[in-house]
């Protein structure tokens, strides 16, 4: 025990195959403890092909080390790395900036990194990132401080380890009891077999049983020991219900003014694992908790590049390929957004011939604008498909949304564009948001949720536009990110091109023609973004206009251009 | 005041009940193989907890190859009739033809034979198409890859390229046709952890695992327990009483023990905190070639 635990040499290889390879093909665990805390260790390869190892060894872990060589410093590898750690919700991320004595212990050139990554993190949703520099080869910082770098303030990385703090990432809010089977006893008394997924209960709580939604009292807990009057995630217990309810596998046990979505509709984050790419409409397996159903994707939102971290237009998954997707599932599952409850939102899709894991998958939290009431009955498809309305109209349909401050040169650039596109033989119509005001959102007001209306109905519209083969030309304020990501949602990734103009807010006052600067400052027009409320840029548009410093001609030169170079305007035949 | 944290050894536990009442949940028809080694008595214990207060859902299965040490065999009838098991017993009717001895015939040959082909007739027999067994990560360097739900193809045999990736605790007990499911409950307890369980639980093992003085001889740097009368001296052999115990067991002709005084379960757990060794090294079988746990696992071998 007391020998140096990170062998690192340990934590490779191990199969024949590999060994005649030389490389790791696969995540292996290793064991080791130390007199205050046990480890395992998953061991993923990094390979770039192998996104799939590095999710399913995340999928099991509370804290995961990234590797940094301080002469290489921050590198693609490690931004995937921090991606799909983010990704899978693990919430400590440590940054070892190794190999420091080949620097010289230079504290630069840890600071560098340090601030390399953290502007990159910010983009990621693991709250807590630690900076450790060390040198594996000499050792110093791994096990135990050294002399060389009086400037580290911090413990060595296995003390970290030791000390950081996971107990509290767990959920002991939202009781979730999926049951794994009944178990009947020799007196035909019947109890509930699960693995408490979150959430605390006791003996007396009154229980909801989804999906029936019976109501119930907990008469009785079983622990492995013996009877319990509470218990807690993660143990595993049976539970008895008063006056017999009927409980199967599947079913989900919690407290009745706290319970999880019951639905056929799914919005998730998809890893997909197998060699068969994704198919929509295809007929898969979806596990979540004990409950299976059959399930489908009935649409990719988009794929998510995870070197850059950008969203990009796709038709579809292949292995190692990362998207968001709405999947429809043939029956109403228990279900709670991942980043809330891991084992409640963490699901597989499976072949349902052989059972193969195909696509992990995060379930996210799905927009309540999105969830409004939606009609019984299947959908009618058009009898004119996409290529046909192409080859029609010789474009492809695109959604230009023009987002930008009051007074930033939306409107004109997007009636200019409009002329533009049909002087040279396309079909464009604008979505402008004073006369969308006017019309079909003229019962909305300004406040965040109308506000968020007024987005999602100008969203509607521009794919009800696209999909009649036309090209959609929006120009919203759109102040928020959130927003402005629903309207992709409703547009389609592939088709939605986002245009930031981009003026100061010193400039769009300047040339506010009708004043409404002057009056939002008086207060007379409730929150105005940029002035009393936030107005937050895109982090990555497809285009961002400097509309303070060029002209209009040049703004829908370069639009027109992004259109081309997409070949929107010229599609293949 | 409740901290409302679990233990390592709770933990374990608990992950382990979970694997267990997934594993019956989901097969048609499964079995929990048993050995009568520590980690099966760890198993079977878990299994009870895991599905009172209803009876075990399973049989248990052993595979006797005739060799096994005779306290091992008293002590598997004695469990299963304390604890009014089902217990089904297999013997390679080949093996026993053809008097296949570990020794005379190649300890590669004896386990295919004995073991392995014996294991996959019994499966074949009973229609099993889930086994569940007490192997643990830790044990050798190529179970480390092993997955918790481990799918097996229509002869038994377990292709590294094939395996499912593991997410979460959502592992699938069915397979393709044809194709069967292994299940390791205990994946992530280290040798370690199944004492500390074993003293806490109060769990019944062999006597073999405690220090006593034992009939041995020392042959290659082994120290086998003669058990009977079966092996044979080599020229220049004589056996010796010595202090051992054994950290595995296996068939008594292939099982090396080792000299030790720890002859209750908290000195064994004492003499543990300070090994390093891998606890299979008194495994003669998995020493005759390179790789050669990897290769007994692919073509079946528990």
């Amino acid at each position: 025990m007391s020998g140096l635990p990170l062998d690192f040499s340990l934590l490779v290889d191990g199969l024949k195959a590999e060994r005649e390879q030389g490389i790791t093909i696969d995540v292996a665990y290793r064991y080791f403890g130390t007199p205050r805390r046990k480890f395992i260790i998953a061991d993923a390869p990094g390979h770039e092909q192998y996104t799939r190892n590095m999710a399913t060894a995340a999928s099991a872990c509370d804290l995961a080390v990234l590797l940094v060589d301080a002469r290489l410093g921050v590198a693609r590898q490690t931004r995937r790395h921090a991606f799909i750690a983010s990704l899978l919700g693990i919430r400590h991320l440590v940054v070892a900036v190794n190999k420091m004595d080949l620097v010289g212990w230079d504290r630069d050139v840890f600071e560098r990194i340090r601030e390399e990554f953290t502007g990159f993190a910010a983009r990621l949703e693991s709250p807590d990132v630690t900076f450790l520099p060390l040198s594996a080869l000499t050792g110093e910082n791994v096990v135990r401080k050294g002399g060389s770098a009086p400037w580290y303030q911090g413990p060595p990385l296995l003390e970290h380890l030791e000390t950081v703090h996971v107990a509290s990432d767990r959920n002991l809010v939202d009781l979730r009891l999926p049951v794994q089977s009944v178990l009947r006893g020799p007196d035909g008394s019947r109890a509930s077999a699960g693995t408490i997924a979150s959430g605390i209960v006791r003996v007396g709580d009154e229980v909801t049983v989804l999906p029936s939604l019976l109501t119930s009292r907990v008469t009785r807990i079983l622990g492995p020991s013996g009877d319990l009057a509470e218990a807690f995630a993660p143990m595993a217990v049976a539970v008895s219900l008063e006056d017999e309810v009927d409980v199967g596998r599947g079913d989900v046990l919690s407290h009745p003014g706290n319970l999880p979505s019951l639905s056929r509709d799914v919005e998730a984050m998809l890893v997909w694992m197998d060699g068969r790419p994704l198919e929509r409409g295809r007929p898969y397996q979806l596990r979540i908790g004990t409950s299976t159903s059959g399930a489908t994707v009935s649409a990719l939102r988009y794929g998510i590049d995870v070197t850059t971290l950008r969203r990009v237009p796709a038709d579809s998954l292949g292995p190692n390929e990362i998207g968001r997707a709405a999947l429809t599932l043939t029956r109403a599952v228990p279900h709670d957004p991942y980043a809330r409850n891991r084992s409640m939102g963490a699901l597989v899709l499976e072949d349902p011939a052989d059972h193969r894991i195909l696509a992990a998958g995060m379930v996210l939290a799905t927009q309540p604008a999105l969830r409004e009431t939606r009609p019984a009955g299947p959908r009618r498809s058009s009898l004119v498909s996409p290529a046909e309305r192409e080859r029609l109209l010789g474009q492809r349909p695109v959604t230009v949304w023009l987002t930008g401050l009051a007074a930033s040169g939306k409107s004109s650039i997007a009636f200019g564009l409009e002329r533009r596109l049909v002087d040279g033989g396309h079909t464009a119509s604008v979505l402008d948001g004073t006369a969308l005001r006017h019309g079909i959102s003229q019962d909305l007001g300004f406040g965040p949720d109308d506000r968020t209306s007024a987005v999602l109905r100008a969203a509607e519209v521009a794919r009800i536009l696209n999909d009649a083969g036309l090209v959609a030309i929006v120009a919203l304020v759109s102040p928020l990110a959130a927003d402005r990501q629903l309207a992709r949602d409703v547009v389609g990734a592939a088709r939605f091109v986002e245009v930031h103009c981009a003026a100061s807010l010193a400039a769009c006052e300047a040339r506010d023609a009708d004043e409404v600067y002057a009056r939002a400052r008086r207060g007379e027009l409730g929150p105005f973004p940029g002035v009393t409320s936030p107005y937050e840029p895109p982090d990555s548009p497809d285009l961002r206009l400097p509309t303070g410093e060029i002209g209009l001609e040049e703004a829908i030169d370069r639009v027109v251009r992004v259109l081309e170079r997409r070949g929107d305007l010229s599609p293949a035949r | 005041m409740t901290s409302y944290v679990l233990d390592t050894l709770a933990a374990l536990e608990a992950e382990s009940i979970h694997i267990l009442r997934e594993a019956a949940a989901q097969a048609r028809s499964p079995v929990l193989l048993y050995s009568i080694g520590k980690d099966s008595s760890v198993l079977l214990h878990l299994a009870r907890k895991a599905f009172a207060p209803a009876p075990l859902p399973f049989p248990l299965l052993h595979v006797d190859t005739t060799w096994k040490f005779r306290e091992m065999i008293s002590f598997r009838d004695r469990t299963a009739k304390e604890l009014d098991l089902r217990l089904l017993v297999h013997t390679s009717a080949r093996g026993v033809a053809e008097g296949i001895h570990p020794v005379e015939h190649g300890a590669q040959h004896y386990t295919r034979v004995m073991k392995t082909e014996a294991l996959k007739e019994a499966l074949d027999l009973h229609r099993f198409d889930v086994a569940i067994g007490g192997a643990r990560r830790d044990e050798e360097m190529s179970r480390a890859k092993e997955r918790v739900f481990s799918v097996r193809d229509r002869h038994h045999q377990w292709d590294p390229r094939r395996q499912r990736p593991e997410l979460w605790n959502l592992w699938s007990a069915r397979a393709g046709e044809g194709e069967s499911v292994r299940v390791f409950p205990l994946s992530s307890w280290t040798e370690l952890d199944v004492w500390l369980y074993i003293l806490v639980e109060k769990i019944p093992v062999v006597p073999l695992y405690f220090a006593a003085p034992r009939p041995v001889v020392e042959r290659g740097g082994t120290l086998l327990m003669l058990d009977d009368d079966r092996l044979g001296l080599l020229p220049g052999e004589a056996p010796e009483t010595r202090m051992v115990r054994f950290r595995t067991l296996g068939c008594w002709p292939l099982t090396g023990a080792v000299e030790s005084t720890a002859a209750s379960v908290e000195e064994v757990v004492l003499e543990l905190v300070g090994a390093h060794r891998s606890e299979r090294q008194g495994r003669l079988i998995d020493h005759d070639e390179s790789g050669s746990m990897e290769l007994k696992k692919r073509e079946g071998y528990f």
